[in-house]
C-alpha cells in the first residue's frame, strides 16, 4: 500500500499539466486509503513543498476521501508579472487549502529607507507582524542588529561619521551580510518577503541592494520616512533608542545627545527617493507618521496591500480591549458553537464589565459584537452604542455545530483526531478553520489600526486570532492560546511591541480551554482524545 | 455641524463607514478621467453598500445651454458663460445638500473641473456650513496618447458633439482644453497641506494622497489606487450542471453531471479560440467550480470567498422542501431577497462583503476567467453593470453561459455565450405572491423544472 501511494505521489509531483480532457475519476479511486493520518505526517513525497495532503482539507462537505485531490494547486503556474519561469516549475508557495489565492510568486525585498528615528524599525516590525499573521511568511533583517555584533561594543556617534573609513567598511560589510541572509532565506528556508530595515540614505546603497535584487529576480519596494517634527523625533530617540543596547550604560542626557549627533552623520548624505530619478522604482514615502504618502509604481497585489496599510497604521496613543461574550447556556454545558444567550454568570459579568469599563475612563470608547446572541446581550448591558461586525462571529464548526467534545468524539473521532494534528489548518466539515478565520477577521484588523480606543466583546477563537496578530504569535500557537472567559485582556502598544493586562472580572465561569492532548493520532482511545477536555455540566 | 452619529443599520452593516456624508471633489483639466472616476466611484460605493450618487455638473450646464456651439464658451473671458457656469455649480451643490441631508445619501461625488483654488474654496465653505467632509480626487495627466484617447471614447460621443464630424470636434475640444489650462491651480503640497486628497498622476504611476480622515476615505483611496484602464476582458461563468442541479436542490458540494463534464470541454474549446492573453482562472473550494477548471488543463487559483451562499439548515433542499419545511422563511425570501439570511447561513448582503477583496483583486488584474456560482455570479454582475440590491438577487446567470465583460467608455460591454451544450435552468423568478400565508402553489410557482 506504502508503494502504491508513493508511486501515486511521484506521479503527482512530476505531472506538470493535467490529462487531456475531463475529470480523471481513476486517479481519485487510486488515493483512497485505509490510515487517513499518514499522509499527514510521513508524507513520501520527497519534495515536502508538493503536498500536504491531509484528509481535513476536504473542505466543506463529508466527501469520499478521494475529493481531497480537488483542493489541490496546480503544480505550474506562470509567475504573475511574467518574470521568466517557464511552464513546469513549480509555484514557489504551495498552500494547497488557502482560503485566498496566493498573494506573490516572486520574492519580495521590503526596503527601508530614512534617517536614524524616523520609526523605521517600527514600520519594519510592525509590516512584519502583520503580513505573517494574514499568511506571508516575512522576516525583518535589521542591519544595526549586524552591525552591534560586528563591532564589540558601541563607542560614539564617532562611528556614523562619513569620513570614519575603517566604520564604512564595517557598515557596508554588515550590509552585506545581512543580504547574504535575505538570500538565504529566501531560498532554504521559503520566506515570502523580508524587510530589510536599515537607513539606505544613500544613492549608492540603493543601488547595491537593487543590483542584488535583479540578480536573484527578487521585487523591490522602498519604504521612506520622511519626518520634520522634532517632538515625533524626540518622542521616537526617549521610547526605543534610550534603552537601545548602544546606549546600555550611558545616561538619559548623554544618550540623547550622542544620538542627535548621530543623525546629523547621516544628515550630511542623506539623499531622498527622488521624484524623477526614481521614478522607475516602486516606493512608498510617508510623511511626517502618516499626514502624506506618495505612492509610486506599485507593481503588485502584495505591495498595493502593503500601501494600504501603511496608510492604516497610526502611532497616537490608545488602547484595545478583547474579552469575550460572558458565559453563555451552551459554555456551561459542554457545547461548542450554536448561538445561545448569556447564563446567570454570564449577565451578572456583563454588569461587571459595564462597571470596569466605566471607571476606566475611556476616552471615546469604541464597542464592537459579532452578530450572535451572547455578545449583543454582553454589550447591551454596557448601555453604550456599539456596532455589529458578522466577521467577528464565532468559528463555524460546521456539522459539529453545538456538539460536546464527548459528541464529537463519538460521532466524529477521526476528524477529531485530525483537528489535534494541525489545529491551525484545520477546516471542520461544512464549516471553517483557523486559517479561513484569520482571513475573514483581516478587515476587522485594519479597522482596528485605524481606530483608537476599542472594546471587542467576541469569541474564544476569534479572540485569538486577534489575539495572535496583536502579540506576534504563530501559526502553531495561535489555537491553543488562553482567552478564558470573563477576563478583559487590555493591549497597550508600547515601544515596538504591545503591554498586556490580564484584568479577571471575578466572575466565576467554567473553562473552555481545550489543550493538545498528548495522542494526536487517528488511532487513539476515546480517553486519550478526551484527556484534555475542560470539566462541564 | 452634524451632532450625533446617524441613525445605523445595526442589523448587518459592518461598521458604520461614515457619521458625517462625504463629498468627494474632482479636480483636473478636461479629458482627465474625472467623470470615469466619479462614475467607477460611484458604482463600487453603492455595490458595497454605501448610498453614493455623482453630480456632473456639464450636465447642469447642458440643461442650463440647450445648444453647444463651440469653446468659446469656456473661454475666460466669456462673462456671459462664466455666470452660467458658476450658476451651475450652484445649482449641483444644491442637488448635493437635498441628496446628502434630505435624502440620506452618504456620499456625493462632486464632478466638474474645480481648477481653480476660489472655487474649490467655494465647494469646501459649503461643505463647512452643512456639516460634509471633504475629499478631492485630482487627476493630473500630461500623456498626450491617454488625453487623445480620452477623447476618442468619450468625448465625441458627448451630446455636445452630436452634430460635428471627428475632425472638428476634437479640434474644438483641444481648444476647450486650452481655455482652462491658463487658469488651472493643481491641489499645492504646500498650500493645500491641511486639505484630505488623493492626486493621481498618469493614469495611477503615481499618488500623492493627503491626510486622509476616516474609514471611508481610506476605501476610497485604496480603490482608487487599485483600478487601471488597461483594456482586457472578465469572463463570468458558472461551474457546469451539477448533480443536484438536475435534482433541482440548492447549495451543496456535488460533482459535475455528465453534461456539465460536456460543458467544460466546450469550455476549455472557447477560450482556446478566444486566444486570450495571460488570462487568470479562478474558482471556488467547491467541487463543480473546480472540476470545471480541471477541464481546461491550465493553471487556476481557488478562492473560499467565491463559494455559493451558504443556505444554512436550507441546503441541499429543493424549493419544495424548503416551502414544506420553512414556508415562513420561503415567504420572508421572496419578499426581500437582498437582505435575508437563511437561518445559520448568508444573506447576498453578506455575500456581496465577502466578495468585496475579489472585486478588488479582479480590478488589479486584467484578463480574468472568473468560474462561480450563481448567487456569487449575480453579485459580480450587479458590480459590473451597476445593478441595485432589488435587481441583483434576480439577474439571469444561466448554467453554460460565458459572459464576457469589457471595460468601454464609462460602462461595461456584456457578450452572452451560450456554449451549446443543455442544462436545467435554476432560475426561480419572484412570484407574485410573497405574503406569509400563500398558498403552497403560489409559493412554488415560479420554481423551475427538475427531475
Amino acid at each position: 500500500m506504502q508503494i502504491a501511494y508513493l508511486f501515486v505521489c511521484l506521479l503527482e509531483c512530476s505531472r506538470t499539466r493535467p490529462a487531456e480532457g475531463a475529470v480523471e475519476d481513476g486517479k481519485v479511486e487510486e488515493k483512497k486509503r485505509n490510515h487517513p493520518g499518514s499522509f499527514v505526517d510521513d508524507s513520501p513525497c520527497q519534495d515536502k513543498k508538493c503536498f500536504e495532503l491531509t484528509l481535513a482539507q476536504r473542505g466543506r462537505s463529508q466527501a469520499p476521501l478521494g475529493s481531497h485531490i480537488w483542493e489541490r494547486m496546480k503544480p505550474t503556474e506562470m509567475t504573475q508579472d511574467g518574470g521568466g519561469v517557464p511552464v513546469g516549475k513549480r509555484l514557489r508557495f504551495q498552500r494547497p487549502y488557502a482560503s485566498v489565492p496566493q498573494f506573490t510568486n516572486s520574492p519580495t525585498m521590503i526596503v527601508m529607507v530614512g534617517l536614524p528615528a524616523r520609526g523605521k524599525t517600527y514600520i519594519s516590525k510592525k509590516l512584519t507582524r502583520y503580513l505573517n499573521w494574514i499568511g506571508v511568511t516575512t522576516k525583518v533583517f535589521n542591519v544595526g542588529q549586524y552591525r552591534r555584533d560586528a563591532t564589540r561594543a558601541y563607542n560614539s556617534f564617532e562611528f556614523f561619521k562619513p569620513d570614519n573609513a575603517e566604520a564604512m567598511k564595517i557598515r557596508k560589510a554588515c550590509a552585506i551580510a545581512a543580504l547574504k541572509d535575505v538570500w538565504e532565506y529566501f531560498t532554504s528556508e521559503q520566506g515570502q518577503v523580508v524587510v530589510f530595515d536599515a537607513t539606505n540614505t544613500t544613492p549608492q546603497r540603493r543601488e547595491l541592494i537593487l543590483s542584488f535584487a535583479k540578480e536573484n529576480s527578487y521585487k523591490v519596494f522602498f519604504v521612506e520616512s520622511i519626518c520634520d517634527d522634532p517632538e515625533i523625533i524626540a518622542e521616537n530617540i526617549k521610547q526605543v533608542k534610550l534603552s537601545s543596547p548602544d546606549y546600555i550604560d550611558c545616561d538619559k542626557d548623554e544618550a540623547v545627545a550622542d544620538f542627535l549627533k548621530r543623525i546629523e552623520c547621516y544628515k550630511l548624505t542623506y539623499v531622498a527617493l527622488d521624484d524623477n530619478k526614481d521614478r522607475n522604482l516602486s516606493y512608498i514615502k510617508i510623511f511626517n507618521v502618516g499626514s502624506r504618502y506618495l505612492v509610486n509604481h506599485v507593481q503588485d497585489h502584495i505591495q498595493s496591500r502593503i500601501v494600504y496599510y501603511l496608510m492604516n497604521i497610526h502611532v497616537t496613543p490608545r488602547s484595545i480591549y478583547l474579552c469575550r461574550h460572558g458565559e453563555s447556556e451552551l459554555n456551561l454545558v459542554g457545547r461548542i458553537g450554536g448561538d445561545s444567550g448569556l447564563s446567570a454568570r454570564g449577565a451578572k459579568f456583563a454588569s461587571a464589565l459595564q462597571t470596569y469599563v466605566r471607571k476606566q475612563s475611556i476616552s471615546e470608547l469604541k464597542v464592537w459584537t459579532s452578530h450572535m446572541k451572547r455578545t449583543i446581550q454582553t454589550a447591551e448591558a454596557l448601555g453604550v452604542a456599539y456596532e455589529q461586525w458578522k466577521a467577528l462571529n464565532e468559528i463555524d464548526a460546521g456539522v459539529c455545530e453545538e456538539m460536546s467534545y464527548e459528541e464529537i468524539q463519538e460521532n466524529y473521532p477521526e476528524e477529531f483526531a485530525l483537528r489535534d494534528q494541525d489545529k491551525y489548518r484545520y477546516r471542520y466539515p461544512k464549516g471553517e478553520s483557523y486559517e479561513d478565520l484569520v482571513q475573514r477577521l483581516e478587515p476587522v484588523i485594519m479597522e482596528l489600526e485605524r481606530q483608537e480606543n476599542v472594546l471587542v466583546i467576541c469569541h474564544q477563537a476569534v479572540m485569538r486570532c486577534l489575539l495572535a496578530y496583536f502579540l506576534d504569535k504563530s501559526a502553531v500557537e495561535l489555537p491553543y492560546l488562553k482567552c478564558p472567559l470573563h477576563t478583559v485582556l487590555k493591549l497597550t502598544p508600547v515601544a515596538y511591541g504591545c503591554k498586556v493586562e490580564s484584568v479577571f472580572l471575578n466572575i466565576e465561569a467554567v473553562n473552555t480551554h481545550r489543550d493538545k492532548p498528548e495522542n494526536v493520532d487517528v488511532d487513539r482511545e476515546p480517553e486519550e482524545a478526551l484527556e484534555t477536555v475542560p470539566a462541564h455540566i | 455641524m452634524r451632532g450625533s452619529c446617524r441613525p445605523r443599520n445595526t442589523r448587518d452593516r459592518a461598521v458604520c463607514m461614515t457619521n458625517c456624508p462625504t463629498l468627494i471633489v474632482t479636480v483636473g483639466l478636461p479629458a482627465r478621467g474625472k467623470t470615469y472616476i466619479s462614475k467607477k466611484l460611484t458604482r463600487y460605493l453603492n455595490w458595497i453598500g454605501v448610498p453614493t450618487k455623482e453630480f456632473n455638473v456639464g450636465q447642469y450646464r447642458r440643461e442650463c445651454v440647450k445648444i453647444y456651439k463651440s469653446f468659446e464658451f469656456f473661454s475666460p473671458d466669456n462673462e456671459e458663460g462664466l455666470k452660467i457656469r458658476r450658476h451651475c455649480a450652484m445649482a449641483a451643490l444644491n442637488d448635493v445638500r437635498q441628496y446628502l441631508s434630505v435624502e440620506g445619501g452618504q456620499v456625493a461625488v462632486f464632478d466638474a473641473t474645480n481648477t481653480t483654488r476660489e472655487r474649490r474654496g467655494a465647494i469646501v465653505k459649503f461643505a463647512e456650513q452643512n456639516g460634509f467632509k471633504v475629499f478631492f480626487v485630482e487627476s493630473v495627466c500630461e500623456d498626450p496618447d491617454v488625453i487623445a484617447q480620452n477623447i476618442v471614447q468619450v468625448k465625441l460621443g458627448s451630446p455636445d458633439y452630436i452634430h460635428c464630424d471627428t475632425q472638428e470636434a476634437i479640434e474644438d475640444f483641444m481648444k476647450r482644453i486650452k481655455c482652462y489650462e491658463s487658469s488651472y491651480q493643481p491641489l499645492d503640497e504646500v498650500l493645500d497641506r491641511d486639505m484630505p486628497y488623493i492626486k493621481i498622476m498618469d493614469v495611477g504611476r503615481r499618488y500623492l494622497v493627503n491626510r486622509v480622515q476616516d474609514h471611508i476615505q481610506s476605501r476610497i483611496v485604496y480603490y482608487l489606487m487599485n483600478i487601471h484602464i488597461t483594456p482586457r476582458s472578465i469572463y463570468l461563468s458558472r461551474h457546469g450542471e451539477s448533480d443536484l442541479n438536475i435534482k433541482g436542490r440548492i447549495g451543496g458540494d456535488s460533482a459535475l453531471s455528465a453534461r456539465g463534464k460536456e460543458y467544460g470541454t466546450c469550455l476549455r474549446k472557447y477560450i482556446q479560440e478566444q486566444n486570450i492573453k495571460d488570462l487568470k482562472v479562478w474558482t471556488s473550494q467547491m467541487k463543480r467550480t473546480i472540476q470545471t477548471a480541471e477541464c481546461l488543463g491550465v493553471p487556476y487559483e481557488q478562492w473560499k470567498s467565491l463559494n455559493e451562499i451558504d443556505a444554512g439548515v436550507c441546503e441541499e433542499m429543493m424549493y419544495e422542501e424548503i416551502q414544506e419545511h420553512y414556508p415562513l422563511e420561503f415567504a420572508l425570501r421572496d419578499q426581500d431577497k437582498y437582505r435575508y439570511r437563511y437561518p445559520k447561513g448568508e444573506s447576498y448582503e453578506d455575500l456581496v462583503q465577502r466578495l468585496e477583496p475579489v472585486i478588488m483583486e479582479l480590478e488589479r488584474q486584467e484578463n480574468v476567467l472568473v468560474i462561480c456560482h450563481q448567487a456569487v455570479m449575480r453579485c459580480l454582475l450587479a458590480y459590473f453593470l451597476d445593478k441595485t440590491a432589488v435587481e441583483l438577487p434576480y439577474l439571469k446567470c444561466p448554467l453554460h453561459t460565458v459572459l464576457k465583460l469589457t471595460p468601454l467608455a464609462y460602462g461595461c460591454k456584456v457578450e452572452s455565450i451560450y456554449l451549446g451544450v443543455d442544462a436545467v435552468n435554476t432560475h426561480r423568478e419572484r412570484p407574485e405572491n410573497v405574503s406569509v400565508q400563500r398558498s403552497t402553489e403560489a409559493a412554488l410557482k415560479t420554481v423551475p423544472a427538475h427531475f
